[in-house]
Order: structure tokens, then C-alpha cells, then sequence
């Protein structure tokens, strides 16, 4: 396979291709002739929009899993480079790069985006074209961040990102669509902007001898290392915000359950799948790199941990108490990305992999969760559990997806759920016992919450007409399901080609910034 | 060198492109006379008030090319001139194209209004180009006159002549603000030449002359009122929502450009060794402005009068580029100065477009649902209002000028850090209601009583998509015109980037 992919010069023009894709997918889509013209005006598009969006996704995640294979796992640097000038007299460069951990949230995305499409497939009538642009120019943006390697270019695929996911929410979302939509953005508007001072600062921090601005991400690494402490605290400070309000770190999290809820399926499904990630992958890439001495702070750093943990049972309390389903998943949201930035701020080999592995699993897990809201919802326009019991019966396919998929967001051993938060658990506890002892009090809230709310969804006695003529998961439902199941398994069996192509770039994460960050003694710090 | 304006060569070296547009519009008045009015003629004349406005463009562009310089005079001879005029001149032949149709629909016929257009776009270029107080005075009265008459254009309709009235009673009273505080500055240093001024308080040491300092005070006061900048702003809304739209346009857009280059140049060339005392107040307007533009802009539900507010906030962020002072800051304001022009003239002509005649409810209510019945109009008008909010890629160009603006601070020599912070943050405010705007568009539905807006007239279209255009492509390839903009300060701005270190 490598072979043939380097026949093809593979390497050379993948990552631009993977961006230039969904784009001119963007512009095909809108240019699509509407077929029917007395079906338009009741607001009924040509549904070829979504054939063509759903195999131009197809296509793109077939161009993206090249890099499973062209990828190397002993090399930590930066892999199928792209350098492109852009703005010189700026100093800001076209430049791309994949590493061990963009690797993955590559391929998450392009996984996840297909079947977003088919979970949109028939819930979204009206203005179908732009809808599935937005769809495609949202791909753009989300696979910009991960694989920027200007902070320029970062930044403005970072708000690439937020005005189709604002208009996803505010146009085909559900009741309260507008307030959603408009306090996802201020929410994400904020700290990004006060990122952007915090960049723009870096870049001039870096000037070359004509004053030129630079932005490069490898001259930063080693250049922000030497900057004062108060200017690194403030800086981290800044790059912080954006990115917990992102991830959402309690107490950053209320936009979530409002954007979450109200977004269509496929805007939840990507909002939790992936765009979330967004703040994680932040942490990793940014964050802890550039201003290692300020987020390894004994100080700063136990705020945050405890935020996350804060996140881990807060989160899953108040899953709890849901009587929507919809809510209770994105709830559940928040406390699954505590056990990530737990991880992240343990900053051991094991438990920074394992917030990789539960990111890519919550991307997996909690994105099928939210498409089977979606099949609910469609059938029955309601996602308060009350409304359902006992389905099991008439929909026994379905029951044994949800319970599967449910088993894997709680982490039973067997399925990807468990490899991540276990790696988490274990690398944390090497520096930090007390709390993961407590954080792993959120793996059994988890239970409870999802147990419980499937038990009263799926096995209750029957008792309610509407939902005794429920139908099964149709053949397209399948299609959706069916790969988020199989990698639920094989993740949960085999994670290992994953790990390893990961643990490279990990390991030079932890060894950068405890070097840089004169890490201290961390069991005190723990106790 | 200094141009001896009595020498004709001389004279057209400094003003060649400023004696064509005057000359052309005098002959244009003449043309307009020559007629009865009507529609036609109306029309007549105003694309011929377009063809002037380009060639004055090409002479404008052509000197630039040729490099001139003047060091001192009453006559500025540089790029950051040229550039400047540039900007009042797209400006302006956007209002034209705009007027045309705006005035077919509200049965405005005397072709007259393009002419007066053409004279107050004169008047802005030798502000631009004044450097000397006297110069200053001349340049405002003639772009303002021209003004006052174009609000109550639309003389049937209250608000317009409400507005007028208006617009001339603050006008005057900002410029005699201004005059006397001309006077101050002349009885304390004994001149009027920008240069000459600088000079004279070095020379008789008059940093702390109390005199002087109320010259510069009132002069604040002054062009505070014509940029509208918090706490002077308080004529633009009303203005703003009576006059007809596009010479709305032409205000938020042309005039405040032109008002803020004089002011730039006159703060910069005479006043830069009192830098620390201006700065402080400078640094004020500027946050406050900001502040109460976009926090009051929050809470209107007229399009016009959020415009009107926006603008002013948009005053605020000019403002930090000049309170940077230095030719960094120079050309992050007249990038600046670019990108909001385009953005803000797009948006009207979007809102001429969608108007009906008479144009009594301008709410942003009307647009809802725009999306399904003006898909064109409403994403046009969502690029605007994002390139006015100053976000990357979908708002083009809008979002380099902020980030340009917030370089600068962040680069000068005193780094604008807390400033740079307000700016941001306000930028966040700004939010609430661009989204406001979008959000009626695309997300509320169409109220079956709506009026399906008449297909907007050829001129109209082609300012909406032209500024669309322009700000999306160089919102991706913004370095020719980074470029271009670096080269145009003013030629003194150098020396008070030295200094002020």
C-alpha cells in the first residue's frame, strides 16, 4: 500500500486536496440544477444535493485513509508537508502538516462526515443545497485546524469553522434554534478574538531582522519558550479561553446543551463528534507546547485539573436528572471531555494517549448516540424519555445498537470506550492519585445515567400506543450505524495500530514540555 | 521640494487630479442646467458624474505612480493623498450608481445631486491634501456645504428635511469649534502651515502653552464632531436615518474617510511633538467611542440607525490606528479606511436595493426571510455585515483590517495592549447585532404579509456585488493591497515614529 501511495506522489498533494475537496464540493452542490420546479416552491429541493454531498464525503475520507498507511509512525516530525507563501508581507505562510495526533482527527472527521449526511438524509426538506454546502465548507475548516502549521492559518480556519455551524444551528435547528445559534457564536467569538491578540503578539514576538512578522508553529516552539513568565501566562491565559470554552471545561460549558440540543442531527453529531475535539486538540497542539512553563504551573495547572474533574461529575449529575435524551447526551459530553483534559494535564505517555483514544472514541461513541436521538426523533418527534418503553419490542435492531453503543460510552472492557478512559485512569494516577480515584467515581455515574435512561427507553412495558407501531432501522439507518459499531469493536479489541501511530507525536509532547516546563515535583502537587 | 502654486506647471503637479474633478463639475452643472429635468437627464448626468469620477481616478492613480513628493507647503504630495482619494473616490461613484436608481424610484429628478456629490468629493481631496489649517477649513466647508443640501435632498419627506436641519446646525456648530480653535492654534504658534506649527513649538517651547492647548482641544472637539466620534456622535443617527440612503452611504463611508485623513495628518505633521499630551485624550475617544457605538447599536431595531451606530464604532477602531501614531499605524488606517468603505457602502446599496419608494419603515424586521425570496441580496448583505463584524474569509477583507489595526497597536512603540483588549472585546458586542441582521435574514420565516421587494435596479446590483467581490478576494489574497498601504503614509510619519520612541 505505501508503495503504490508513494507511486502516486501521495504525499504531495493530499493535504491540500483534503481541503480543496469539500470546497469545490461547496460550489457543485450549490450549482445543482433544483429538478422540480413546482416542488420548490413548497420548499422542497432536488434531493440530488444530497447524493452528491454524501459521495463527495465518501470520496474525501477515501483520499484521507491514504494517510493510515503513508503515515510514519517512527518519524515524530511533521508528515506530507505543504509550504506555501500567502501573505509575505505579513509573514504569514500556507503551511500544512500531519502528526501523529492530527492523524486521527483527520481521519475522524472524514469517517464521521458521511455519515452525517446520511443521518441528515431525510430530516433536512428546505433549502437542501446550502444546507450540505455549509455541510462541506464546515469539512474545510475543521480539517484546516488540525492540520495548520501557521498560527495565522489556525486562526482563521478556527472561524472558518463557526459561521456554517452557526447558520446549521440557526436555520434547521429545532425551537429555539436562534438562541442557540447566536450563543454558540458569542460564546466561541470571544475567546477566540482575545486568541487572536495573543497570537498576533506571538507573531511580533518573532519578528525577523526586517520586522516581519512570523507565525511559523515550528519557530514558536522553540522561540515562546524564552518569554518572560507574566507575558506566557497572559498568553496561555488567552489561548486557554478559546479553547476550554471549545472543549467545554466547566465552568465554560453552558453553550453546549443549548447548541447541542437544538442543532440538527448532523450539527450535533459533528459538534460533539468532532468540532469539540477542536478544543482538546488545541490543548495539545498549542497550548502546552508554546507556553509550557504557564500550563505546568503547579498552581494553574491543578485549577485546571480540577475543572476537568469538576467537568467529569458535574457533567454526568446532571446527565442524570435529564428527561430529554438529546440532553442527557450532551451532558454526558461534558463529562467524557473531563476525562480528556484530565489526561492531557496528567502529561504522561500513557494518559495524554488516553485522551487521544477517548477523544476519538467520544467522536465515535457519543456521534452514534446522537444519530439514534436523530432516528427517535424522526419517528416520533420526541426526545423526552418519557415518551418511550419498551421499543425493545417493536424495534429490536435498534434496541441492541443503542445498548451497544450505550455499553461503549459507558466503557465496558471489550469496546473503544474502556481502552481510552482505562489509559487515562492508569497514566493519571502515576501523578495524580487522589484525583483520578475520584474521576473514576464519573466512569460509574456514566453507568447510571446511560443504564438507566436506556432501560426506561428500551425495556419498560410497552405502555404508550404511539410507540407500539415504532418501525425498525431502515437499510440507510443501518448504512450509518453499522461502521460506528464495527469501529466501536475494533477499537475496543485492537486498539493498537491506532496507538502506535500516535504514541510517537505524544511522547515528544510530554518529553517538550516537561523539558521546557521544568515540571514539578508532581506527586506533591497530587496530594 | 515645494510647489510654487502660482506657476500653472507647478500648480497642476500639486492638483492636477483636484482641478479635473472641480473643472468637470463645474461643466457638469452646466450640462445639468442645459436640460429640463427628468429622469433621463438625471440619469444623464450622473453616469457622466461616474465617468468623471474614474478618470479622476486613473489621474489620481497616474500621479501616484509618478511619485511626486512635497515636504512642505500648503500642499501635501504624497501617498498616503493619493490613497486616501482613492477611497473617496470609489465611494463616491458607488453613491452615484446608487442614486441613480434610489432617485428613478423616490422621483428625484434634478441631476444637480451628482454634481454635488462630485463638488464635496472635491472638497474631500484637499483635505487629504491640506497642510495648512487655512486649507482645512476650506476643504470641510466645501465637502459640507454639499452635504447639507443632498440630506434634504428628498425635500417631501419630513425626516429628510428634519435630518437637514439637523446636520447643518451641528455641522456649523462643529465647524466654528473647529475655526476657533484654528484661531488658538495661529495666536499661539503664529502659523497655519502644519509644518510650520511643529517648528514653532519646538522653537518657542510651547508644550505646556495653555492657549495651544485649547487650539488642540477645540480642533478635537472639532473633528470629533465630523467622524462622529462618542461623545460628539450624537447628530449621526438622526442624520443618517433622514437622509436619502445613498447620500447616507456617502456619509458613513466618504466623509468620515475624508474627515479622519485630515485629522490624521494635521495630528500627525503638526502636533507630534505633543504627543503625550494628545495621546491620552486620543486614547479616550477612542475607547468610548467604541464603547457606546457598539453598545447603543445593540438596542436599534431601525437598519439605518444601526448603521449609523456601527459607524461610530467603527470611528472607535479607526482611532486606535491613530493613536498608534506611527506609519505602521498609518497604513493599518488607511487599510482600514478601505475595507470599512467597501463594507459599509455594500450594505446600503443593499438596503436601496430592498427599499420601496418612500422608504418610511426601515426596520430589520422587513427582512425576514429574506433568504428564501432574495437569496442573492441576503448573502451579500451577510458577507457586509461579517466584514464589518471583521471575520475572516466570509467577511474577506473586514477581518485583515482589524487584524491590521490590532498589529499595529500591539507593534507600536508603546504597545496599545488595553486598547487592543476593548477592541476586541467590543468587536464581540458588534456581534449582537450584525448576527441580528443575519439572523432576521436567514433564520426567521417570511411573514406572509411581506411585499416581495421589486428587482433591484442594474446599478444597484452592480455596487452590491462589486463591493461583495472586492471585499471576498482580497479577503484571500489581501497582500497587494497590504503592500500598497504600507507605501501610502503620510511623508512625515516616519520622523514621529522616531520621536515618540
Amino acid at each position: 500500500m505505501a508503495s503504490f501511495l508513494d507511486s502516486i506522489g501521495y504525499n504531495l498533494w493530499v493535504l491540500p486536496a483534503l481541503l480543496a475537496i469539500p470546497l469545490v464540493g461547496a460550489v457543485i452542490v450549490l450549482m445543482l440544477p433544483v429538478r422540480e420546479p413546482a416542488a420548490t416552491a413548497a420548499g422542497v429541493e432536488t434531493p440530488a444535493a444530497r447524493q452528491v454531498a454524501l459521495w463527495l464525503f465518501v470520496l474525501e475520507f477515501v483520499v484521507s485513509i491514504g494517510l493510515w498507511w503513508s503515515f510514519n509512525p517512527a518519524d515524530t516530525g511533521w508528515q506530507a508537508p505543504i509550504d506555501i507563501g500567502w501573505i509575505p508581507t505579513w509573514g504569514v505562510r500556507f503551511t500544512l502538516g500531519v502528526d501523529g495526533i492530527a492523524l486521527m482527527m483527520v481521519l475522524l472527521t472524514t469517517f464521521i462526515m458521511p455519515l452525517s449526511v446520511l443521518g441528515s438524509w431525510t430530516t433536512i426538506r428546505t433549502k437542501v443545497r446550502s444546507y450540505y454546502a455549509l455541510l462541506l465548507i464546515l469539512t474545510t475548516g475543521m480539517l484546516g485546524v488540525f492540520l495548520a502549521r501557521d498560527l495565522f492559518l489556525f486562526y482563521v480556519m478556527w472561524e472558518v469553522m463557526l459561521v456554517p455551524m452557526y447558520f446549521i444551528i440557526g436555520v434547521w435547528g429545532g425551537e429555539r434554534r436562534i438562541y442557540a445559534s447566536l450563543k454558540f457564536f458569542i460564546y466561541t467569538m470571544l475567546p477566540s478574538l482575545l486568541m487572536l491578540v495573543a497570537i498576533i503578539y506571538l507573531g511580533l514576538h518573532m519578528k525577523g531582522a526586517d520586522g516581519t512578522p512570523d507565525f511559523s508553529y515550528d519557530r514558536l516552539l522553540t522561540g515562546a519558550v524564552g518569554m518572560p513568565e507574566r507575558t506566557a501566562l497572559w498568553l496561555f491565559a488567552a489561548f486557554f479561553l478559546a479553547f476550554a470554552v471549545k472543549v467545554p471545561i466547566f465552568p465554560f460549558h453552558t453553550w453546549l446543551p443549548d447548541a447541542h440540543v437544538e442543532a440538527p442531527t448532523a450539527g450535533s453529531v459533528i459538534l460533539a463528534g468532532i468540532m469539540l475535539k477542536m478544543g482538546t486538540f488545541g490543548f495539545l497542539r498549542f497550548a502546552l507546547p508554546l507556553f509550557p512553563g504557564a500550563a505546568m504551573n503547579p498552581t494553574i495547572r491543578m485549577i485546571i485539573l480540577i475543572l476537568a474533574l469538576i467537568g467529569i461529575i458535574y457533567g454526568a449529575l446532571v446527565a442524570m436528572v435529564q428527561p430529554d435524551f438529546k440532553k442527557l447526551v450532551a451532558y454526558s459530553s461534558v463529562s467524557h471531555l473531563g476525562f480528556v483534559m484530565l489526561g492531557i494535564f496528567a502529561l504522561t505517555l500513557q494518559s495524554v494517549q488516553g485522551a487521544l483514544m477517548v477523544m476519538i472514541n467520544h467522536g465515535i461513541s457519543t456521534g452514534a448516540l446522537f444519530l439514534l436521538v436523530g432516528i427517535m426523533y424522526e419517528r416520533r418527534h420526541s426526545r423526552l424519555i418519557d415518551s418511550y418503553g419498551g421499543i425493545a419490542r417493536v424495534a429490536p435492531m435498534f434496541a441492541a445498537i443503542l445498548t451497544f453503543v450505550s455499553l461503549s460510552s459507558i466503557g465496558l472492557p471489550g469496546t473503544n470506550g474502556f481502552v481510552g478512559e482505562f489509559l487515562v485512569l492508569i497514566g493519571s494516577f502515576r501523578t495524580y492519585p487522589v484525583l483520578t480515584i475520584i474521576a473514576t467515581t464519573g466512569v460509574i455515574f456514566a453507568a447510571v445515567y446511560l443504564l438507566w435512561a436506556i432501560q426506561r427507553i428500551l425495556f419498560n412495558p410497552l405502555d404508550k400506543a404511539e410507540n407500539e407501531h415504532l418501525t425498525d432501522l431502515n437499510k440507510r439507518e443501518l448504512a450509518m450505524l453499522v461502521p460506528l459499531v464495527a469501529a466501536i469493536i475494533w477499537l475496543g479489541v485492537y486498539p493498537a495500530p491506532v496507538l502506535r501511530r500516535m504514541e510517537g507525536s505524544a511522547q515528544l509532547l510530554v518529553n517538550r514540555v516537561e523539558r521546557a516546563g521544568s515540571l514539578p515535583r508532581v506527586s506533591e502537587a497530587g496530594r | 521640494m515645494q510647489f510654487d502654486l502660482t506657476m500653472p506647471a507647478q500648480l497642476t503637479s500639486a492638483l492636477g487630479p483636484d482641478l479635473l474633478l472641480m473643472g468637470g463639475a463645474m461643466v457638469l452643472l452646466l450640462w445639468s442646467g442645459w436640460r429640463r429635468e427628468s429622469d433621463e437627464h438625471q440619469r444623464s448626468v450622473g453616469i457622466l458624474s461616474m465617468v468623471l469620477c474614474v478618470l479622476t481616478m486613473v489621474a489620481v492613480g497616474y500621479y501616484a505612480y509618478r511619485g511626486y513628493t512635497a515636504s512642505d507647503g500648503v500642499i501635501a504630495v504624497d501617498n498616503f493623498r493619493w490613497a486616501a482619494d482613492e477611497i473617496f473616490l470609489i465611494a463616491t461613484l458607488g453613491t452615484i450608481a446608487m442614486s441613480l436608481d434610489y432617485n428613478r424610484r423616490e422621483g428625484i429628478t434634478p441631476g444637480e445631486s451628482h454634481v454635488l456629490l462630485l463638488f464635496s468629493t472635491s472638497g474631500m481631496m484637499i483635505l487629504a491634501a491640506a497642510r495648512d489649517l487655512i486649507i482645512v477649513f476650506l476643504g470641510i466647508e466645501l465637502m459640507s456645504i454639499a452635504i447639507y443640501v443632498l440630506v434634504g435632498l428628498n425635500r417631501r419627506r419630513e425626516r429628510s428635511a428634519e435630518g437637514a436641519i439637523k446636520y447643518f446646525l451641528l455641522g456649523a456648530f462643529s465647524t466654528a469649534f473647529l475655526l476657533y480653535g484654528i484661531a488658538l492654534v495661529y495666536g499661539a504658534t503664529g502659523a497655519t502651515n502644519f509644518l510650520v506649527i511643529k517648528a514653532n513649538i519646538v522653537r518657542f517651547n510651547l508644550q505646556h502653552s495653555g492657549l495651544l492647548l485649547a487650539g488642540i482641544a477645540l480642533l478635537l472637539v472639532g473633528f470629533g464632531f465630523k467622524i462622529a466620534a462618542a461623545p460628539f456622535h450624537m447628530w449621526a443617527p438622526d442624520v443618517y436615518e433622514g437622509a436619502p440612503t445613498p447620500i447616507t452611504a456617502y456619509m458613513a463611508a466618504a466623509v468620515k474617510a475624508a474627515a479622519f485623513a485630515a485629522f490624521f495628518r494635521l495630528w500627525l505633521e503638526a502636533f507630534p511633538t505633543l504627543l503625550s499630551t494628545w495621546h491620552e485624550a486620543v486614547w479616550w475617544l477612542a475607547a468610548l467611542t467604541m464603547i457606546v457605538g457598539n453598545l447603543v447599536a445593540l438596542a436599534q431595531r431601525n437598519i439605518k440607525r444601526l448603521l449609523a451606530y456601527s459607524s461610530i464604532a467603527h470611528a472607535g477602531y479607526i482611532l486606535v490606528a491613530m493613536v498608534v501614531g506611527t506609519s505602521l499605524g498609518s497604513s493599518a488606517f488607511m487599510f482600514y479606511l478601505f475595507a470599512y468603505t467597501m463594507a459599509t457602502l455594500g450594505a446600503f446599496a443593499v438596503i436601496v436595493a430592498l427599499g420601496r419608494a418612500g422608504e418610511d419603515n426601515m426596520e430589520v424586521e422587513e427582512y425576514a426571510g429574506l433568504w428564501s425570496v432574495r437569496p442573492g441580496l441576503a448573502v451579500a448583505m451577510a458577507v457586509f455585515m461579517l466584514a464589518l463584524l471583521g471575520f475572516p474569509i466570509f467577511g474577506g477583507i473586514g477581518f485583515f483590517a482589524k487584524w491590521y489595526v490590532l498589529e499595529a497597536a500591539l507593534k507600536a512603540p508603546f504597545p496599545q495592549t488595553r486598547l487592543a483588549v476593548i477592541l476586541v472585546v467590543t468587536s464581540v458586542v458588534s456581534a449582537g447585532y450584525y448576527l441580528y441582521v443575519v439572523m432576521v435574514m436567514f433564520m426567521k420565516p417570511r411573514s406572509s404579509t411581506a411585499i416581495l421587494p421589486e428587482r433591484a435596479g442594474g446599478w444597484t446590483r452592480a455596487v452590491v456585488w462589486g463591493s461583495a467581490a472586492i471585499i471576498l478576494i482580497f479577503g484571500l489574497f489581501p497582500d497587494a493591497l497590504v503592500s500598497l498601504t504600507q507605501r501610502s503614509t503620510p511623508a512625515m510619519s516616519k520622523e514621529v515614529a522616531l520621536r515618540s520612541r
